[in-house]
């Protein structure tokens, strides 16, 4: 099993040693032909602007899409917004995911913040009990799930910063950025 | 728990974000646009670029903040700004307008010959340039969540960019072959922290992002610089100063992304247009260097 991470720009060697952590290997991808190799695809955090940009530039919007309706996709922060159907805003997205996402929702850098939430799938799927501690820089809200989409993680106050949609993934916050591999567990698991 | 700000996995964490990406800098808020819509993933506010600093030369300081506002208010991507080497009130001044990231700079005139700020007083993150392995964890070791090679600014010559950035990674390699018992008089040889040295001999490599910068000119230079091995780049003087900016800056994001494959990089650097008019650095004075600024 090869696990595609998206290395247009953004923090794709983070996913990648996460992978190489939980025994999968990680593959970079940043050319449609690329993609026929994998079986899953990680969209890392970095500038949505940038990621969509080059992706449209590089030919990779509809190989993106295609792939999404058939294999998992997990986007963390600029990859949630990637994955979304609605950002408030002209950039390119490639609208495979049933949530409206609010840019920079938090504010400037000096809100980038962490905190640790209740994931309840997340527990089931790897039999643990510790809270999941989340890092979120300049992070956007998911600020509504529609269709089959799923809220999978809030905030106290509630606002949504996970959602699921069958083999789609969007969290606020970055995995890649801890020590706790089992974000990257649980999208392992959705590969059938 | 409560939610904590200001962290250091957080500091370090938007640095993170921005690897694989093109910073530019700009000086009006339809340049920041023009950087945005080519895909730079944050931009430098600046009243002039280092190439108009060194000719007009004087007191270079912090912009003015109705300026960084402005371009705040006129782009999604983070702002960065910079303040002269140790003046912990200008970093004050834009940590207070939300400024996502401060450069203390030796491109502005430094205020401290001997000192340069204590970053881990601050919310905000730091970026500090470096020469060499020694300097550069210094500057972590001051609180700094990011590091740049220094290159010479405004030049347009790549030359001394790639002198540090061989510096710090070459430093690096060699210290993973370097004997434990060794390692306190390497740290004291190079004036570091004796914990920092002991990391990056762990991880073989800077314990934060660390960009180039300061000469890069082309789509060739960027990917020069990520062949060497940096996380990303800055590029100051050379999109603007040059012919058609939106073209050249595109180009070198695409470049950045794409730094190892020749025939993307041939395809991208046709047709840009005049490059910014260089300075040959072997051939300036000693004193019009502002690389060995910095302590």
């Amino acid at each position: 099993m090869k696990v595609g991470v998206l290395a247009l720009q953004g923090d794709f060697a983070e996913h990648l040693s996460m992978l190489r952590r939980i025994g999968v290997e990680g593959v970079e991808v940043r050319l449609p032909e690329e993609l026929e190799t994998v079986q899953a695809l990680i969209i890392p955090g970095g500038e949505s602007t940038t990621i969509g940009k080059l992706a449209v530039d590089f030919g990779l919007l509809e190989p993106l899409r295609a792939f999404g309706r058939e294999r998992p996709i997990w986007g963390t922060c600029a990859g949630a917004i990637f994955l979304s159907k609605d950002a408030h805003r002209q950039q390119p997205l490639l609208e495979l995911m049933d949530i409206t996402v609010q840019r920079n929702a938090f504010g400037r850098q000096v809100d980038s913040f962490e905190a640790d939430l209740d994931v309840k799938p997340l527990k089931q799927a790897t039999g643990t009990s510790e809270p999941y501690h989340a890092v979120f820089i300049r992070a956007p809200i998911i600020e509504s799930v529609r269709g089959s989409a799923e809220v999978l993680a809030t905030l106290p106050d509630g606002r949504i910063v996970a959602a699921q949609q069958g083999h789609l993934l969007a969290t606020s916050f970055h995995p890649e950025l801890t020590d706790d591999l089992r974000f990257h567990q649980y999208f392992v698991s959705l590969i059938s | 728990m409560q939610e904590q700000k200001g962290t250091f996995a957080v500091k370090k964490g938007l640095a993170q974000m921005l690897k694989g990406g093109v910073i530019m800098d700009v000086v009006t808020p339809e340049q920041a646009k023009i950087a945005e819509e080519a895909g730079a993933v944050a931009v430098m506010a600046l009243e002039r670029v280092p190439a108009d600093i060194r000719a007009q030369g004087g007191v270079a300081r912090m912009s003015d903040p109705e300026l960084i506002l402005k371009i705040m208010d006129a782009v999604s991507i983070p702002v960065m700004a910079k303040v002269r080497i140790g003046h912990f009130v200008e970093a004050q001044i834009l940590e207070a307008i939300g400024v996502d990231y401060i450069d203390e700079s030796e491109v502005l005139t430094p205020a401290d010959e001997e000192h340069h700020i204590n970053k881990h007083e601050f919310s905000v993150p730091f970026v500090c340039g470096a020469r060499n392995l020694g300097e550069a964890l210094r500057r972590i070791g001051e609180g700094a969540a990011m590091i740049r090679t220094k290159g010479e600014a405004g030049t347009g010559d790549v030359v001394e960019a790639v002198r540090h950035a061989r510096a710090v990674l070459g430093e690096i390699r060699r210290l993973q072959n370097t004997p434990d018992e060794e390692l306190m008089t390497y740290a004291k040889n190079i004036g570091a922290p004796y914990e920092l040295v002991k990391q990056v001999k762990e991880l073989g490599r800077l314990p934060v992002v660390n960009f180039a910068a300061g000469g890069i000119a082309t789509p060739a230079d960027a990917a020069l610089m990520m062949q060497l091995g940096v996380d990303g780049v800055f590029v100051g003087s050379g999109i603007f100063k040059s012919g058609d900016p939106a073209r050249r800056a595109a180009a070198i994001v695409k470049a950045v992304t794409h730094y190892n494959n020749p025939s993307i990089l041939a395809e991208v650097s046709r047709n840009l247009g005049e490059p910014m008019v260089g300075i040959n650095v072997s051939a300036m004075d000693d004193s019009e260097r502002i690389a060995g600024r910095g302590w």
